[in-house]
This record gives structure tokens, C-alpha cells and sequence, in this order.
């Protein structure tokens, strides 16, 4: 007897059709798994005949065989158990099967025949949604992750028995309550908030500036002034995800394995990856390509400590994300490309020993000069193309420490939003959405420069204290900061403050 | 490089062959390794003194290459380095360096003759120092430089890592007067990352060599070249330096010559100060900003430093900001403290930065521009 079911293979980061064909006939007893099946999945015929024993069903003591089609596309991962779980119930006949071909059913089993949690079950439960599905079936604790897309009946089961009697006509079980558990409250945390931090005018600056425009953004101090401390505050500024970016995000953290299990994803991801990562750890890669950090940092921040002692190589893995937004994975005979829409804030050490410029008695820098040109070379090239906004961090002054907070996240927000909206209303139109995307020719026609602002730009270039390059940036700086004063125009003042912003190493200075 | 300007060449073809006998000696003079005595010694040896001391197995060949030199074939290479020389027969040769008995036969100029000329006539002071200089052994060697060039004194140097090139830069910001001199030929940077300083030199100084071009830069060269930034100043101030730094052996060179030694003191914890400390304490002249050295050469007060800008030609906000700077708060944080909101702190400093007031020293630290 034959039986068919619908579900789903994860391939990059979305799902793609499969179907489960279960036929039992006689002969000697066997079970066999065709269709391009990895080991992962043909190891699902030990999970799927002790589930079926220890739930109470009998397992067909006759010859089995389980085709996954489409035979072409490479399955991989135990989310196809409960698809052949359920098939081999029904075509065995141990549960009613007229009802089969509404249900999508996704999911991986233990031995005892519960079920264990998935990745991806939002981009299957659009997959279902997409194939004209009426419902899927998926463990209970992803549920609501599943139940985010409309229009389709989410069933989160606990057991093999449970599905038995929701393929049996019994109806879908009521989702789980949308309070989450302690360990998603955790994982779903806010981001710490810049009303915890005293001190650093500066930096705090430039971290509102870089939320309003979109503009990536270097620290550099000494170890310990505080640079992770405040990269980790900007997504507290941040605008808050709108739904369809929260549901992108939630997407890819699901099908990555990161995601928190309730529902959707709330805050903008903030991911520091550590720097030994691989170039492939950082864009994506891996023979089944999966999404890498800057992937898992889209709609959000990623975070690079001590960027000069990323390989080289993992920072021109970099170029084409900052570039265009997302990655191209290209293995073997698969291509699939990631999004990659994220701010980047790397931090750095002004030298090799760190104590350039600190003015902690007794840690004076031992670099020379030439040590300092080096490092500060390797940062420079491309990335340093895409940082808009260089500042130092210094150990706050104890009169720093004494006052109040300068400003709380919230406030910050309301003011980065405020800019976002002048922003979107000027961009209307353009392929960009904040100051930092703006491309040349809108850079041009729609900045509204007063004369005494192009004065100050053309003193600070041909004093040398901006490259050709800098140049540009700086005009996208200084349009963020005018929309931050509500400006209609880029004035003298806001092009100053600008250059405030773009930190120049005492390398350049002993140079000129 | 382009060989169609006309190079001045008051060399004649002894000293010409003598400067010439250096480079082809320069392994030879680091296989013997000469301690710092011996080396003025050696060079002040006549050729074929030399020949014998260092030559060793080579002498025979040595010779053979020392009698067939051409001069004109070095005279053509210069023109098409653009380099002028003059040697030590000649009226143009610099007369301070003319003392020494291990002058150098010939000097190898880079930048323009009419410079070189005015620059050595000039009173002239050597500020030398560590490579691996503090920010504060750099900063004093820029600002003397700046001061110095500035009051018509010709700052000489070695162009090397550290205060060296802090001097030349603060020289060309102060108007250019300064010459250096290298261990390698003058056409080429050594070191080579500071070939937009050595440009820069070229085009408003002047580059010095005692070494035909081709010459390798070895151990003895630095040394050697020392003694010329010696003989080339009136003056010879330390700015910062270790016991084992070269610029004691300037120091040194200068007074053989009896000229005048000055050094910036330094703080005595620092192992960077130890040398114009040690100085200090035998009686080198104390030099605590330009005046000092111009009170040196000229007589006390008869050529005043120019007076750095002390910020009152402000407008009172920037004023008030660069009092902060000034009066040891040199990071945002700290002036926002004191009452003001970061961003109009931020545009006012950047005002102070293109007026040149103050610098960004690292890690977002402001600088006083003296």
C-alpha cells in the first residue's frame, strides 16, 4: 500500500518541496530510504522504527521502501522523520489516511517516538502556505514561530500518538501560550540600554549618528575604555524592526539554529563574532551553504573586537556584504545568496601594545611610529572605504564617572527615528533608504549644501585633513547630522562636527 | 627620474674617486666592524691606506677597480639621479664641515643647489633622537624644528624613524629650511617608508649623502653619517634618546668638534631620557623650547622665537575650548563635563583643528598645537 505526504527540505533559507512516498509490500523485511538522502536522513530508519515501537504502533514486518522526491535535490538533516513516520502509519493502515494531503508535516523524532525541536519551521510553514497547503504539522515548540504566516493551520505536537490523532480528523491542538519561558525571555532579552553608561560624549555621538544614518562606524581606544560596552547599546537606538523585517529575521535565525523558539524575534540581532572566525564563518559558506555571521547580523549589528587582528582574508569576506547587502555562497553545483543588510562598528587598539594616546599613568606606549603605521595599515584598504565615522574611546575622567547618564536609549531612538523619516521623505524615490546607501548622483542633486558648508569641506581638504575618498563619506555624515538637527540644509556647523568625527591617526600626522 | 636638468657638479675626479672607494669599501667597513673610534680613523685614511686596511684578499682587485675609475661615468649616473656634489676643494663646500680629518671628500646634494648653498651658510642646529621616540619625544622635536626653521636656523637631521623625522616635519612646516642626511645615497628614502617626507625634503630642503648612488646602507653607514649631521650644525640637541642610541654618537661627534651640545630633558623615570639626561647632567645646554637654542647661537635675546599663537585673536567660545585643551582635558568627555553638549564641542574643535590650534593625537584625544 502507498501513501504520500508533503514536506519540506531547507535550502539556504528556504524551504523547498519534498514528497514522502511510503509503499509496504511483501517480502523479506526491509526498509530502505531512496532519493538522494544524506546519512542524517537515512539514519531516520532507526529513529522511525523505535518511535513507532514505543508509542505503541506496530512496525510492518514486510519490505519498506521510502522514496524522497524530488530525486535531484540533495536531503539532508532528520526534519523528514515525522513526514516518514506518518507515511509508514498510513500506509500501514494504523491511521485514518483520507485526510493526508492537507497537512505539510516537518519535524525530527526521538527514539521515544517525542518530538524534538527543528530549524526552519517558519520558512516551511511558508513553503505550505506557498504549495496550497491547509496546515502543517511541527513539534509543539515551534509552533509559534510556524504560526507567524497566515493562513495556514499550525499543529504542534508533542508525540507520534498526537499526530495519529491529528491526521485522524481530531484537529489541530491550541497553540502554546505566547508567554515565553525563562529561557526565551533571556535569549529575547532587550539589549542593554544607553542609560547605563557615564561619560563617553563623544562616542555616544557618533553612535546616534551612526543609527540615523545607517553609517558603519570604528571605535578606537586603549583596552578596557569601554568600545564593546557601547557597540553593544546600538541596537537599543536603533528603530524598532518593522514586521516584515522581523519576520526575515526570524526566518533566517530559525533556519541557522539561533533563533529563541518564541515566535517572533523582537530586538534587532546584535552577533560579535570572535576573530579567529573562518571567511566562511563570517559570509556564509559550508558544503551545504549555510548562513554566516553577517547573515545572522542582517536587519542588525555586527560587532568586530580587535579588527585588526581579523585575517585578511575574513575582511575581504566582508566587501561584497557591506557592498550589496547580501552573499553569494557558490558550492559545487548550489548557489544561494543571503541577505546582509547590517551596520557594521568594528573596534580597534590605536597600536600593537594599546596604550597609544592613554592617559593611564604608568602605561605609556612602547610602539614606534612606524609599528603604529603598520597596524593602523592593516585596517586600512577596503574596509576602512566603508567606515564612515572613526572616534576614539578614552577612559572616562572621574567627573565623567560623577554625572548623570547624557542620554537614555529611548530618547536616542526617538530622535534616530525622526531622522529615518526626514531621510526616507528626501530618499523617496531612490534605491536607498538612510543617508549611508545614498548613491552619487543622489548625493549630488538632494543634500542641500550651504556655501559656508562646502567652504569648511573644501578647507579641511585641502588642508589634508580629508582624502578624496573621506570626502564623500563626509558629505553623507554631515546630511545625517543636519537631518538630526531637523536642518533642511547641510550647514557650516554640521560638516564640522563631521570631521570632529573622522579620526586621524598620529601616523598621518607625523607624515605630512 | 629625469636627467635633463642641469645638475651642479664642482667635484673633482680625486674626490670623486674617493667617495667612490666608499661604496665599493661599504661590505669591507662592515666585515671589520669598526668600533666608533676607529671608524673616524679609518676614515680619514688616504685611499690606498684604506685600500690596504680593508681590502684584505680583495686588495689586488680593489686596486685594479681604483685605477680604472671613471669619473665620468659616476658624473653621468648623478645627472641622471639629479644630483648635485661638491667636493671638499671646491669654495662651495660647506666650511664648518671642512674642519674635520675625517671630513667626507665629496657631497652628494638632492633638491635644488641655490637651497643647499643657502641652507649650510645658514646657522644651523642637528636635532637628532630615538627611533623609537615617545609622543612627547616627538612632539618637541616638531615643534623645535618648527621654531627653529621658522627663526632662520637650518635644522639638520638623519630623516630616520621617530624625533629625526618629527624634526624635518616641524622644519617644513616651519618653512623648509632643513637638510638631511643619509646613510645611502640622497636620491633614495632610507628609510624607505618615509619616502613622502624625503620628497617633501627634496622639494623645499635638501638631501645629503657622502655616498655615490648604488652605495649600500650597512650598520657602520649610520655612524658615519652621523658625524656629517655634526659637522653640517653649529649645535647638536638630543631630544630623546637611550644609552645605546646613535644620536649620542652625533653628540659625541659634535664635541670633538667643540661645537655646542644642547638636550631637552626628559622624565627620569623614562629609559628614553636617560641619554640627554646624562647629557644635561655634564653640562650640555638645557633646551627647553626654541629660544633656548636661538639664545645659543645669536646671544640671549638678540633673536626672539616666534611667538606661538596663544589663542586670544579667538572667538571666545573656541577660546574657551582651547583653554580646556590647554589645561589638560584633551578628550570630549572631559570638555563635555566641564558644560557643554558634545556636538557643538565637537564643531568647535574641528574649527580649532583647521585653524591648526590643535591636533588629534590618538584615540580621540585632542593635542595643543604649540
Amino acid at each position: 500500500m502507498l501513501a504520500r505526504i508533503s514536506t519540506f527540505a531547507i535550502d539556504g533559507l528556504d524551504s523547498v518541496p519534498v514528497t514522502v512516498e511510503t509503499d509496504i509490500r511483501p517480502g523479506l523485511p526491509a526498509f530502505s530510504v531512496v532519493g538522494l538522502a544524506d546519512r542524517s536522513v537515512r539514519e531516520a530508519r532507526e529513529r522511525v522504527r523505535s518511535a513507532i515501537g514505543n508509542q505503541g504502533f506496530a512496525f510492518p514486518a514486510r519490505r519498506i521502501t521510502v522514496n524522497l522526491a524530488p530525486a535531484w535535490l540533495k536531503k539532508v538533516g532528520p526534519g523528514f522523520d515525522l513526514a516518514m513516520a506518518a507515511a509508514l502509519l498510513a500506509a500501514s493502515g494504523q491511521v485514518e489516511a483520507d485526510d493526508l494531503a492537507r497537512w505539510a508535516i516537518f519535524g525530527e523524532l526521538s527514539l521515544s517516538g517525542q518530538l524534538r525541536g527543528c530549524r526552519g519551521a517558519l520558512a516551511v510553514a511558508e513553503g505550505a502556505r506557498r504549495a496550497g497547503l491547509r496546515g502543517l504539522i511541527l513539534p509543539r515548540d515551534r509552533a509559534l514561530e510556524a504560526a507567524l504566516v497566515d493562513e495556514i493551520e499550525v499543529a504542534g505536537i508533542e508525540d507520534l500518538r498526537e499526530l495519529a490523532e491529528v491526521i485522524g480528523g481530531a484537529g489541530a491542538p491550541a497553540l502554546p501560550r505566547a508567554a515565553p519561558g525563562p529561557r526565551v525571555a533571556e535569549a529575547d532579552a532587550p539589549p542593554p540600554d544607553l542609560a547605563d553608561v557615564r561619560g563617553h560624549a563623544g562616542p555616544l555621538r557618533a553612535l546616534e549618528i551612526a543609527a540615523a544614518g545607517g553609517h558603519n562606524l570604528l571605535f578606537e581606544g586603549p583596552p578596557g575604555t569601554g568600545k564593546t560596552m557601547l557597540a553593544r547599546r546600538l541596537p537599543s537606538i536603533l528603530p524598532p524592526l518593522t514586521r516584515p523585517e522581523a519576520l526575515e529575521v526570524t526566518r533566517i535565525h530559525s533556519v541557522a539554529g539561533v533563533h529563541h523558539g518564541g515566535g517572533l524575534v523582537r530586538h534587532r540581532p546584535f552577533r560579535a563574532p570572535h576573530h579567529t572566525i573562518s571567511p566562511s564563518g563570517l559570509a556564509g559558506g559550508g558544503s551545504i551553504p549555510a548562513p554566516g555571521e553577517v547573515t545572522l547580523a542582517h536587519r542588525g549589528v555586527l560587532f568586530l573586537d580587535e579588527l585588526s587582528e581579523f585575517p585578511r582574508s575574513s575582511l575581504e569576506a566582508l566587501r561584497q556584504p557591506l557592498e550589496d547587502g547580501r552573499v553569494g555562497v557558490v558550492r559545487g553545483q548550489h548557489a544561494v545568496v543571503f541577505p546582509s543588510r547590517f551596520m557594521l562598528v568594528a573596534a580597534t587598539n590605536p597600536c600593537p601594545c594599546g596604550f597609544a594616546g592613554s592617559d593611564r599613568a604608568g602605561r605609556p606606549c612602547r610602539c614606534t611610529d612606524a609599528e603604529v603605521e603598520r597596524h593602523r595599515r592593516r585596517l586600512s584598504g577596503p574596509l576602512l572605504d566603508r567606515i564612515d565615522l572613526l572616534v576614539g574611546v578614552q577612559r572616562p575622567a572621574p567627573e565623567e564617572l560623577a554625572g548623570g547618564p547624557l542620554s537614555s536609549s529611548a530618547e536616542a531612538r526617538e530622535r534616530v527615528v525622526e531622522a529615518r523619516a526626514r531621510q526616507a521623505h528626501r530618499l523617496d524615490g531612490s534605491e536607498a533608504t538612510c543617508n549611508a546607501d545614498m548613491d552619487t548622483a543622489t548625493l549630488r542633486n538632494r543634500l542641500g549644501m550651504s556655501a559656508s558648508a562646502r567652504d569648511a569641506l573644501m578647507d579641511a581638504y585641502s588642508s589634508g585633513h580629508l582624502s578624496a575618498r573621506g570626502h564623500h563619506r563626509a558629505l553623507r555624515v554631515a546630511r545625517t547630522i543636519a537631518d538630526l538637527h531637523g536642518a533642511e540644509g547641510v550647514e557650516r556647523a554640521h560638516v564640522l562636527e563631521t570631521l570632529s568625527l573622522r579620526q586621524h591617526g598620529p601616523a598621518e600626522v607625523l607624515a605630512a | 627620474m629625469s636627467g635633463t636638468a642641469a645638475t651642479i657638479d664642482r667635484a673633482c675626479a680625486a674626490c670623486l674617486r674617493r667617495a667612490w672607494l666608499l661604496g665599493a669599501l661599504v661590505a669591507h667597513f662592515e666585515r671589520c666592524s669598526p668600533r666608533r673610534s676607529d671608524l673616524s680613523g679609518l676614515l680619514a685614511l688616504p685611499d690606498g691606506d684604506l685600500i690596504r686596511a680593508l681590502g684584505g684578499r680583495d686588495v689586488p682587485v680593489l686596486r685594479d677597480r681604483y685605477r680604472g675609475f671613471s669619473p665620468s661615468t659616476l658624473r653621468s649616473t648623478l645627472a641622471a639621479f639629479a644630483l648635485h656634489v661638491v667636493c671638499r676643494h671646491d669654495p662651495a663646500y660647506p666650511p664648518q664641515l671642512a674642519e674635520a680629518p675625517d671630513r667626507p671628500a665629496a657631497l652628494f646634494v638632492a633638491g635644488a643647489w641655490e637651497r643647499f648653498a643657502a641652507l649650510v651658510a645658514a646657522p644651523s642646529v642637528a636635532l637628532v633622537g630615538a627611533r623609537r621616540a615617545s609622543g612627547y619625544g616627538l612632539e618637541a622635536g616638531r615643534v623645535l624644528g618648527r621654531e627653529l626653521a621658522a627663526a632662520g636656523v637650518t635644522v639638520v637631521s638623519g630623516m630616520a624613524l621617530g624625533v629625526d623625522s618629527a624634526a624635518h616635519a616641524g622644519a617644513l612646516d616651519g618653512g623648509g629650511a632643513t637638510v638631511a642626511v643619509l646613510a645611502g645615497s640622497a636620491h633614495r628614502p632610507y628609510p624607505s617608508s618615509k619616502r613622502r617626507l624625503h620628497r617633501a625634503i627634496v622639494g623645499a630642503g635638501c638631501v645629503v649623502s657622502e655616498l655615490p648612488p648604488g652605495a649600500a646602507v650597512r650598520k657602520w653607514s649610520f655612524p658615519a653619517r652621523n658625524r656629517i649631521i655634526a659637522g653640517l650644525a653649529q649645535a647638536t640637541v638630543v631630544v630623546e634618546a637611550s644609552v645605546t642610541s646613535g644620536s649620542l654618537i652625533t653628540a659625541d661627534c659634535a664635541r670633538a668638534l667643540g661645537r655646542d651640545i644642547g638636550a631637552v630633558p626628559g622624565q627620569v623615570t623614562s629609559p628614553l631620557a636617560s641619554g640627554p639626561n646624562d647629557l644635561l647632567f655634564d653640562g650640555a645646554l638645557v633646551v627647553r623650547s626654541a629660544a633656548d637654542v636661538l639664545d645659543l647661537l645669536f646671544g640671549a635675546g638678540v633673536r626672539p622665537a616666534v611667538r606661538q599663537r596663544d589663542g586670544s585673536e579667538l572667538r571666545p567660545t573656541l577660546r574657551t575650548l582651547l583653554r580646556l585643551v590647554e589645561s589638560g582635558r584633551p578628550t570630549l568627555g572631559a570638555i563635555v563635563a566641564g558644560g557643554s553638549d558634545a556636538g557643538s564641542a565637537l564643531v568647535g574643535l574641528a574649527e580649532l583643528e583647521l585653524l591648526g590650534y590643535v591636533r588629534r593625537g590618538p584615540a580621540g584625544s585632542y593635542v595643543r598645537v604649540p
